[in-house]
């Protein structure tokens, strides 16, 4: 009997175990709920801190004023009094070299004006701030600015600007832009999708509706999850060496006489990142033709459909919507990778457009990359606005995949 | 009546046009069936490129008369250039970062995925669910940039000058916040598995929710949770953003995760980042590493899925 009584307390001695148990629950379930709340710090404190360095009060001074080369203001300038005064005043080669990436007579008038800018006035950074110290200590800086640098000028700048968009590289912070980032990573991403999409497709609709079941097929379902599971830094390793050394001819141009260039170009990038969201677009396109009903398939075959028109015309086309959700959230993917870019050899100064496959390249995780890398603090703002730039690309992605499912789900 | 099935012998003796009803082969559906094979089977080219081209390019590293398994193993410098092989000074610093990341998301992440299985509300699981998605598809680039602009200073004011600006501890807490996502996504699924049947019957016999969550639940999807964990360490040993930026450019064996170290895969990006030409020692050590690095992971991965089948509790 007392052995029991141990295992089922009575009376009172059951209340208190009851209350204690209850209390545990109740101690455990706020433990539980913690960890939710620590994963939403976590995301706020990431947003903040992009949104805080992106913005914020900039103390600057120009080495030399613009009236010692003109006298006309600023924003006045035109077009030609622009050109007169950088080929008066730049020195040979370098208006040269600016004339060999662009013709300066077909440069527009913004550029020329950030040109000069940028290469005679030459502002000089004293000191930037984040969004929150701007706003909560402006006085205290105002007055530091005032004593430390008595001819800067301070103002309120937003790093992420219309002009940050449609500017290329500089050297400068403050006249950087992600212009030739934005469309690297387009020429990218599009050669990825390019690449992994039909035949990510074909594979899956291999697997799913014609592998018979034996150790090869096995095989090559392990291989696939086994691949999606493979660090992104050897999928670049393995670019490096195949499409950069040994289908060098290709991937240059040379094979199409494109002389100026070697293996490090957007074409060897694009497909090493194909290479790596293909296990994932074939996962996703898998489970898109797994839940079209069998049913569909019997009624094709019970018409005399061969199996390929039965893909084609029934299985496909209710499996797209799926598919292409895959894809788009492979491209996501695809879109943020920046380790094998950086093996692949993507190049960290270019002001060049990529006009071809066979151009070398910059992409927006690279330009973020370099730029939190670097230790002036204006490229750590420049590389917020990138990073504000890449995540709405990001949301604008995920969003269209969110509503294709919606939009097209069926129910069977 | 039955009806009885006519020979077509008998068919044509009657009169009727004779059908063939064997089955013919058409060639494009052979050349579409053939080409569709070969999309799968490319995934198994692509394993074996990985392989030949990091095995080769390792081989020839590991025969330069220089490098020897016992130095590659035994030492603790790793300096290629002048000699020093010791590939220890880059396992220490991914280990360490690792672990934090570990010790980090383990919890966090299996707590969130008790909170969603067996707590939250259909509503409440429809606000949650997609804050963690989107920490998920954040890319690791940017959660670099937030180690080394926001966690290090704030670790800095609590370590003072101990710690250095760059340092495995900032990476290794932000990893473990990217990857409390996908232990706590994998877990819920091993949890939602668990038919409701046992947290029925646990409830009839008095247990609270807790009881029956942590003692119950919890234990039968025990082989999918391990396999979460499986999969979160290899994705920290593989992870190269993060550390790249925020853990520091150098080698250094140490596990003082105060102090700045290089991973494995943080040296692979530095050095290939930079000119490189094709034969040198640096090259062909990059290549040594990535094997390493590819065959860690994979180890890992086909343990993961080995536990789930070993382990997994049929209910059905």
């Amino acid at each position: 009997m007392n052995q029991q009584k141990d295992y089922f307390p009575e009376g009172d001695a059951f209340y208190a175990s009851l209350r204690s148990r209850y209390r545990a629950a109740g101690i455990w379930q706020f433990i539980f709920l913690s960890a939710l709340l620590a994963a939403i710090i976590a995301l706020t404190a990431l947003l903040y801190n992009v949104v805080d360095g992106a913005f914020g009060y900039i103390a600057y001074e120009y080495k030399k004023s613009p009236t010692e080369f003109t006298s006309t203001p600023i924003n006045e300038l035109t077009q030609e009094e622009l050109l007169v005064i950088l080929k008066d005043n730049l020195s040979a080669g370098a208006y040269k070299k600016l004339d060999t990436e662009q013709k300066m007579e077909t440069r527009s008038q913004s550029d020329l004006l950030s040109l000069f800018m940028e290469r005679l006035v030459r502002i000089d950074t004293k000191g930037t701030w984040s969004m929150t110290e701007s706003l909560t200590r402006g006085a205290e800086i105002q007055a530091e600015v005032a004593e430390k640098y008595p001819k800067a000028t301070l103002e309120f700048r937003s790093w992420l600007t219309p002009q940050f968009l449609v500017t290329p590289m500089s050297s400068r912070a403050e006249f950087a832009g992600v212009r030739t980032a934005i469309l690297g990573s387009l020429w990218l991403v599009g050669i990825a999708i390019l690449f992994a999409l039909p035949i990510g497709t074909g594979a899956a609709i291999y697997l799913q509706e014609y592998a018979p079941k034996n150790w090869l097929t096995n095989i090559i379902q392990t291989n696939i999850n086994n691949l999606a599971g493979v660090p992104s830094i050897v999928y670049g390793m393995l670019g490096l060496a195949v499409f950069v050394r040994v289908l060098e001819t290709f991937t240059s141009g040379a094979m199409f006489g494109v002389t100026d260039s070697n293996g490090r170009t957007v074409l060897s990038a694009g497909l090493t990142m194909g290479i790596l969201v293909l296990p994932l677009i074939i996962i996703n396109a898998q489970e898109a033709i797994k839940a079209v009903p069998d049913s569909l398939r019997q009624a094709a075959y019970g018409v005399g459909a061969t199996r390929w028109q039965t893909v084609w015309h029934h299985v496909l086309p209710n499996a797209l919507p799926g598919i292409l959700t895959g894809s788009i959230l492979a491209l996501s993917r695809a879109l943020g990778e920046t380790a094998p870019l950086i093996v692949v050899g993507a190049s960290t100064f270019i002001s060049l457009d990529p006009s071809s496959p066979f151009s070398k390249f910059t992409a927006l995780p690279i330009q973020i990359y370099q730029w939190t890398t670097r230790a002036q603090s204006e490229f750590h703002a420049i590389a917020a606005g990138a990073i504000i730039v890449l995540l709405a690309l990001l949301l604008t992605l995920n969003a269209t995949a969110i509503m294709l499912r919606n939009r097209f789900q069926k129910r069977w | 009546m039955k009806e009885e099935a006519l020979h077509p012998k008998t068919i044509a003796a009657q009169g009727f046009r004779q059908i063939d009803l064997k089955k013919k082969t058409r060639l494009s559906e052979s050349v579409i069936q053939a080409s569709l094979f070969f999309a799968g089977i490319l995934s198994i080219l692509i394993t074996l490129a990985i392989v030949y081209e990091l095995g080769k390019e390792a081989l020839l590293f590991f025969n330069d008369p220089d490098v020897t398994l016992m130095k590659f193993f035994g030492t603790t410098k790793w300096q290629p250039g002048i000699g020093q092989y010791g590939i220890w000074a880059l396992v220490s610093s991914t280990l360490v970062t690792s672990t934090i990341a570990i010790l980090i998301s383990l919890p966090l992440g299996l707590a969130a995925a008790i909170y969603l299985s067996e707590y939250a509300s259909y509503r409440a699981r429809s606000i949650l669910k997609p804050i963690l998605e989107i920490l998920a598809g954040i890319p690791t680039v940017v959660y670099g940039y937030f180690a080394l602009l926001f966690v290090t200073p704030i670790l800095k004011s609590i370590f003072g000058d101990a710690l250095q600006v760059y340092n495995m501890l900032s990476a290794g807490l932000v990893m473990g916040i990217m990857i409390l996502p996908l232990i706590s996504s994998m877990s819920e699924d091993a949890l939602s598995a668990v038919p409701n049947s046992l947290r029925e019957a646990a409830y009839a016999m008095g247990a609270t929710k807790y009881e029956a969550s942590v003692q119950i639940v919890l234990p039968a999807a025990l082989s999918g949770i391990g396999a979460a964990v499986i999969i979160g360490i290899s994705r920290a040993v593989g992870e190269t953003m993060i550390v790249a930026v925020a853990a520091g450019a150098g080698p250094n064996f140490t596990f003082n995760p105060l102090q700045a170290a290089e991973t494995m895969t943080g040296h692979i990006a530095r050095i290939s980042g930079g000119d490189l030409s094709y034969n040198s020692i640096d090259y062909t050590s990059l290549f040594a590493i990535a094997l390493m690095l590819f065959l860690v992971t994979l180890v890992l991965n086909l343990v993961s899925q080995w536990v789930v089948n070993r382990f997994r509790e049929q209910y059905e």
